[in-house]
């Protein structure tokens, strides 16, 4: 080709035409964000908030369920001049709200550009229906239903737990989340978040450049419907729940009730604890809640980490027996307390003596269970009392003590078994002796267990040697439950000489008040209840008060722990609540014999 | 033979011969295409006839089949010789109105470009283009003209000068730009080509300076002016002293020439340009980032064509133009619409059919034994190439957003009426040549 002027235009010509089409190579092939900058600038994704799964209680009571509340939109863009008076009517707001924040939308606006941002959030139908009323008056404002929870029965508020809007910090975390959701945070609705939750949906819908939908994309057949939550049937009896709650009421402690067949939990109450009517609306309280002093926040039931008290003698007892350094005839002496060196004793309170281990448990003396546990660590089979120790860890820590029993309760806590690794730091390898740790013997010192656990204490009791792990979600059609909820746990102590410490549970209980048994208050006639008291010395206050009872002592259907914090010997608090909630389960009322106690109970607040 | 007979076989023969066809059908592809796409353009969730007249769509066929009238009119009612006749008391009948419209016209988005006579709306930036090609091709086809005098280049600065001013007057930037093309024609004629190397040079310092400073683009003009002529003295023998003088007094010329448009470049900038010329030269550049504001159409522009992908989204199916985010979509972005629903492929087919409609016209052109027809020619492919530049360009972010048509496609009755009138008189002059020699 001739290299004419002619020739050079016109390579001139191709050359910016293969400049243009270099350039439409990398927008329409190489550089895919066009591509998504046009689906979000038509495509419109209005999501479908699925209902979230509702909670029944083992009988089919719902415990919670949903209702319908609006959250008011608007789209900055799309406002015209309005009456901010009469939208401030309407929506129960105040006009300085609204101005304010139209100016924040202003403010904002290259960054809100045409999207559509939540203005009010959980606005009740009723306010819903006088904003429907004039909606057409306020261009850019709309309403969005949304489903909320609504709690017909008072289960408590730790129980069941809340559920909030997912922030920032939650979604950097759980990138499955997008701003608007909502998610468990406590409680059931914490531990059941994957069931409950369901699977958003959405409509697609075409707009154009005003942000103005204009129509169903492809008549609505990419559109996605949500999948509802799928429901859960709690454990927990609603009923049972609600009088727990009654009866702590104005204390502070737990109530927590197993069904020890099944380990499924009954009623687990925290006190105090939050109200369902604060539930729905969380963000609203919480920094009322958070500024309690009593922690209502903080779930007793599974976060506290209490010393047992003298419930745990069962289960030193009980090792003992296993060890073979205690024979359920052995006597052992006491006379008003056990002299651990010559000057200094660890006291009790009278009773007969010297005594067997039945009437041990029964009477709960200090005395004998200093003798067993003393016998426990100073076993000859041992070559020192730091692996004579290891061996009682053992076997404490087979009762569920000392780690999380692994409930699917969510924020469950372990409460502490001291290790003889502990000691040893404190006092010196092999420096400490019996005498160091003797207040273990009776369920004092470096010890502390839940009252999840102490109940747990209870179903092992009742169960003559095995648990199952404490849950409080039972199998229902969809969802289906861990299969260790299913298995017995045994103790390393052998089922047969339970049969003895139940024995000495039943005389506590059954004993008449003659017989020293601490816990006659607790026999309901017909029901043949098997208990044991606890009265845990607080080094920050007053003790506390325990106590565990199971029923019926043959094939028992529940098992109860209660514990009051600071309110003294274990007779007097923590035992009526526990018998009364053993009571209601099993006959559904209280015996008119029995009605002052509830009353009392029903009563007294400390706060 | 009868007279009649023979007149004609000669008609037949004529016909066949001497019209290049090829013009014609790119002609009519590219306004079908024009059609099409204008009905696509305008269509929403809401669609009406491609036919009815209510619409752009609508309308746009009714001014194509004018415009086809005009064009017959042309091709065989009109001997062609009146061209060239008449180009003078044309030309300067439309500079007269292109000053007049300043003063009359109503205020359009800042231009006074408009006449408005009823229901018509008339441009006669529009028809100036053909006017001074008409000139133009009228006074370099002179047997006595020549570049090389001065009156030669005066005559062509002043045909070209003018009509530009007064149409940078009615705000109507883009259009004035279109004049630079005429450079080409002027290269083609004989110009230096040092001329198009200083314009380029010159839009090179303009740009530099807006993005960096006066003190890198000074440094830019001296190392570029400092490289040619180490060059030039590498290439030349130390004897040609004259000509070595006379290019570092060239060069010199230049970085002076140079410097002096790099400290004008402020002042044009800021007081020439008008703020939202100077928005969207900022916004090209990347000086400023604004997507909602000045750089919304581009980048809407560039979503509607990048998401077009390869073969598109099919016609009628383009989210991005459906629903209205390209403003002008119809008229001065109407390519979005294409690059859309038809993808890359669909883009690529299209610049061919211009670039094949432009070589045509010039390989037709440069064949021409009359200077009248040849320039003429070489002035229609100019104008059609820089709208094609400038308005795809735009389209795909290599242009500023200047306001003006695609040549037969964009929406517009009076743009497709001048572009048709444009074409056919060249057609008619390209097929009296083909009779006659």
């Amino acid at each position: 080709m001739e290299i004419n002027r002619k020739n050079k235009l016109l390579i001139g010509l191709w050359i910016v035409a293969l400049v243009l089409i270099g350039k439409l190579f990398y927008i329409q092939i190489i550089d895919k964000g066009y591509k998504e900058d046009a689906s979000n600038n038509s495509m419109v994704y209005v999501d479908i908030y699925p209902p979230r799964g509702i909670i029944y209680d083992r009988n089919g009571e719902v415990l919670v369920g949903n209702t319908v509340c609006y959250d008011i939109l608007v789209t900055p863009r799309d406002v015209k001049q309005f009456d901010t008076l009469a939208l401030a009517t309407a929506l129960d707001t105040t006009v300085d709200f609204l101005r304010s924040r139209m100016k924040y939308y202003r403010e904002y606006r290259s960054r809100i550009g045409y999207r559509t941002v939540t203005l009010l959030k959980q606005v009740p139908p009723s306010t819903y229906i006088k904003f429907a009323e004039q909606e057409y008056r306020f261009p850019g404002f709309r309403a969005q239903a949304r489903s909320i929870r609504e709690y017909p029965f008072n289960a408590g508020g730790n129980l069941l737990g809340y559920i909030s809007e997912v922030d920032a910090n939650y979604i950097s975390k759980h990138p499955e989340y997008e701003a608007g959701d909502y998610v468990g945070r406590t409680g059931l609705e914490a531990a059941m978040e994957q069931q409950l939750k369901g699977e958003k949906g959405y409509h697609i819908f075409l707009r154009d450049a005003r942000n103005r939908v204009q129509s169903a994309y492809a008549e609505g057949k990419e559109d996605k419907p949500a999948v509802p939550g799928k429901d859960i049937v709690s454990t927990i009896d609603a009923h049972l729940q609600q009088y727990g709650q009654r009866l702590m009421e104005g204390k502070v402690g737990s109530v927590v009730a197993i069904e020890p067949s099944t380990g499924e939990i009954l009623a687990m109450v925290s006190s105090p604890g939050i109200d369902v009517d604060v539930l729905s609306d969380i963000g609203k309280h919480y920094a009322e809640i958070s500024a309690n002093p009593r922690k209502p926040m903080f779930n007793r039931t599974v976060m506290a980490s209490y010393p047992p008290g003298s419930v745990f003698k069962l289960v030193n007892g009980l090792i003992g027996l296993q060890e073979g350094v205690l024979v359920p005839e052995d006597s052992y002496p006491c006379h008003g307390g056990y002299y651990y060196t010559a000057t200094r004793k660890l006291g009790c309170h009278a009773h007969t003596s010297p005594l067997r281990f039945r009437d041990a448990i029964a009477t709960s003396c200090n005395g004998y269970f200093c003798y067993v546990f003393k016998d426990i660590l100073d076993n000859k089979k041992y070559s020192s009392t730091t692996e004579a120790f290891d061996v009682w860890r053992d076997y404490v820590t087979s009762f569920g003590f000392g780690n999380s029993l692994g409930s699917d309760f969510p924020s469950e806590l372990g409460g502490n078994i001291p290790t003889s690794n502990y000691y040893n730091k404190i006092y010196g390898k092999n420096r400490w002796r019996f005498q160091t740790v003797i207040s273990l013997s009776i369920g004092q010192g470096e010890i502390g267990a839940t009252p999840l656990q102490i109940a747990n204490l209870a179903a092992i009791m009742a169960n003559r040697g095995y648990y199952i792990p404490p849950h409080i979600v039972k199998d229902s059609e969809g969802v289906k439950i861990d299969p260790k909820y299913h298995e017995r746990v045994y103790t390393k102590v052998d089922t047969s000489h339970f049969e003895t410490a139940v024995e000495g549970m039943y005389m506590a209980v059954n004993g008449g008040s003659t017989a020293a048994g601490t816990a006659y208050n607790a026999s309901i006639p017909g029901l043949d209840v098997c208990g044991k008291t606890g009265t845990a010395q607080n080094p920050h206050g007053k003790d506390n008060s325990v106590f565990i009872c199971f029923a019926p002592k043959d094939n028992p259907k529940i098992a109860v722990a209660a514990y009051v914090e600071n309110a003294g010997f274990g007779a007097t608090w923590a035992l009526p609540v526990a018998s009364l909630m053993l009571e209601k389960y099993l006959n559904g009322e209280i015996s008119e014999k029995r009605k002052p106690m509830e009353e009392r109970m029903l009563t007294t607040k400390f706060f | 033979m009868t007279p009649s007979r023979q007149s004609y076989h000669h008609l037949d023969r004529g016909l066949k011969q001497t019209v290049d066809w090829w013009l014609i059908i790119l002609y009519l592809a590219i306004a079908l295409i024009g059609c099409v796409s204008i009905y696509a353009s305008i269509h929403s969730s809401d669609p009406s006839s491609i036919f009815d007249l209510n619409t752009r769509s609508g309308k746009q066929i009714l001014w194509l089949g004018i415009s086809l009238v005009v064009d017959l009119v042309i091709l065989f009612a009109i001997n062609p010789r009146i061209w060239e006749v008449v180009s003078s008391m044309g030309y300067i009948l439309v500079l007269i109105l292109l000053v007049v419209v300043i003063f009359v016209s109503k205020d359009v988005k800042g231009s006074h470009s408009w006449f408005e006579l009823g229901p018509i709306k008339f441009q006669p930036a529009e028809v100036s283009k053909i006017t001074t090609s008409l000139m133009l091709a009228g006074i370099m086809s002179r047997p006595n003209f020549k570049f090389n005098s001065q009156a030669g280049l005066l005559s062509v600065a002043l045909v070209l000068g003018l009509p530009m001013l007064a149409i940078l007057g009615e705000s109507e930037t883009g259009s004035a730009l279109v004049y630079v093309g005429f450079v080409f024609v002027l290269y083609r004629e004989g110009l230096s080509g040092w001329w198009l190397a200083l314009i380029g040079l010159a839009i090179l310092l303009f740009i530099f300076t807006l993005v960096f400073n006066w003190k890198v683009t000074a440094l830019v003009l001296v190392g570029i002016c400092l490289i040619y002529y180490l060059y030039f003295l590498k290439h030349t023998r130390k004897e040609a002293r004259n000509a070595r003088r006379a290019v570092l007094l060239r060069v010199l010329a230049v970085i002076a020439g140079g410097l002096m448009l790099i400290f004008a470049t402020d002042f044009i900038f800021n007081n020439v340009l008008q703020d939202h010329q100077r928005g969207r030269i900022e916004v090209l550049l990347g000086l400023k980032e604004d997507p909602s504001g000045v750089g919304y159409n581009v980048r809407q522009s560039m979503i509607a064509i990048g998401s077009g992908g390869f073969a598109g989204k099919g016609f009628l199916s383009g989210t991005q133009t459906t629903y209205g985010f390209v403003p002008e979509q119809s008229t001065d972005f109407i390519f979005c619409t294409i690059g859309e629903e038809w993808g890359f492929l669909g883009c690529i087919f299209l610049l061919l059919l211009y670039v094949a409609l432009i070589s045509r016209i010039v390989s037709d052109a440069d064949k021409c034994r009359e200077a009248f027809t040849r320039i003429y020619g070489y002035c229609l492919a100019s104008c059609l190439f820089m709208h094609l530049f400038i308005n795809i360009g735009m389209t795909i972010g290599l242009m500023p957003v200047i306001g003006i048509p695609l040549p037969m496609l964009s929406y517009g009755g009076s743009s497709l009426l001048a572009f048709s009138i444009f074409i056919f008189i060249f057609i008619a002059l390209y097929r009296q040549e083909n009779k006659y020699f």
